[in-house]
């Protein structure tokens, strides 16, 4: 089993994390809150693992996705009559 | 003044304020910009929190027009503990959750201290991995390299917005929440945390939640793509 004697030194490799659990963490990695040996953990096994590596992009195109969603404009006439009230706080 | 586009005229008002106590300041001395800045900037993504909130989008606009009235009210008050911004998303989720209970569809999220969302297991995807074994917790199927355009690419289809908005949508309320300030509003985890009075590991738990219900609707939106190619 060439496929499994590959996956075996992989997962040494790999620093004994496993894709379950990279995934898990990846929100933590990306806020940059990961302690540092499980900051180097995840990044070794990113290194040997490149499922872990493609779903972390898919991760990173998701927010990237939600970031660049458009954003309502806000109508004319809800700004005129928002500006108008506001004309009519600074009078009282 | 109102003629011009708001993005515009938000980016050249913005050189006017230094930072923000200038900015509070101006509001307070009754500078129209400064004011036509500040909804200019916030509205769209006050309005996509309330829709968070309350089940119908004239609701959801009344929730942001409260808030500006609770902006104006207080903002004699204000003594910038928390930055502008946040005080403002604080006042809107406390309109909101009260208009949500009268709409009586809110569900309350009071469990700040534990992970309860009232969300199933379905966010995960424990079938990806292997059960058992040496390999045990590794990929069963590695998944696929997505094109770096994938975003781009994604949102010019009006199919596929209206897709990805269906998924924040269709997220438990809290998720849906923590994901729209979070990476729709680009806030950071302080931020959100602020704003929605949940803890830090909370509201990650959150977060990686909402994500991976998105992450699993683009993928099915590019497998449905590339087999109809």
């Amino acid at each position: 089993m060439v496929n499994d004697l590959k996956g075996q030194v992989m997962h040494l490799m790999a620093g004994s994390m496993t894709c379950r659990e990279v995934v898990d963490l990846i929100a933590e990695y990306l806020d940059g809150n990961l302690a540092f040996f499980d900051r180097v953990r995840f990044q070794i096994h990113l290194g040997f693992c490149k499922g872990c590596r493609n779903y972390l992009n898919q991760m990173k195109y998701t927010i990237r996705t939600l970031g660049q969603l458009p954003t309502e404009p806000m109508p004319d006439d809800v700004r005129d009559e928002l500006l108008k009230r506001f004309r009519n706080w600074k009078k009282e | 003044m109102q003629e011009e586009d708001p993005q515009q005229s938000a980016l050249s008002s913005q050189l006017k304020w230094n930072d923000e106590q200038e900015l509070v300041a101006a509001l307070r001395t009754g500078d129209e910009a400064a004011f036509g800045f500040l909804i200019d900037t916030y509205y769209g993504a006050l309005l996509r929190l309330a829709m968070a909130y309350v089940p119908s989008r004239a609701v959801a606009e009344e929730v942001v027009q409260e808030t500006w009235q609770g902006v104006l009210e207080g903002l004699a008050r204000f003594e910038g503990r928390s930055s502008l911004k946040t005080w403002m998303f604080r006042i809107l989720t406390n309109r909101a959750k009260t208009r949500g209970k009268r709409e009586s569809r809110y569900e309350s999220l009071d469990s700040g201290d534990g992970n309860s969302d009232g969300d199933d297991t379905s966010w995960n995807e424990p079938d990806r991995f292997r059960q058992s074994g040496t390999f045990a917790g590794h990929w069963l199927t590695l998944p696929s390299m997505w094109d770096e355009q994938t975003p781009e690419k994604l949102l010019l289809s009006k199919e596929c917005r209206a897709l990805i908005q269906q998924a924040i949508e269709a997220l438990p309320p809290v998720q849906r929440q923590v994901i729209t300030l979070r990476d729709i509003n680009e806030m950071n985890s302080k931020e959100v945390c602020n704003i929605l009075e949940i803890t830090e590991t909370n509201q990650r738990v959150l977060l990686h939640r909402a994500r991976t219900r998105v992450r699993k609707i683009i993928e099915q939106q590019l497998n449905e793509q590339s087999a109809r190619s």
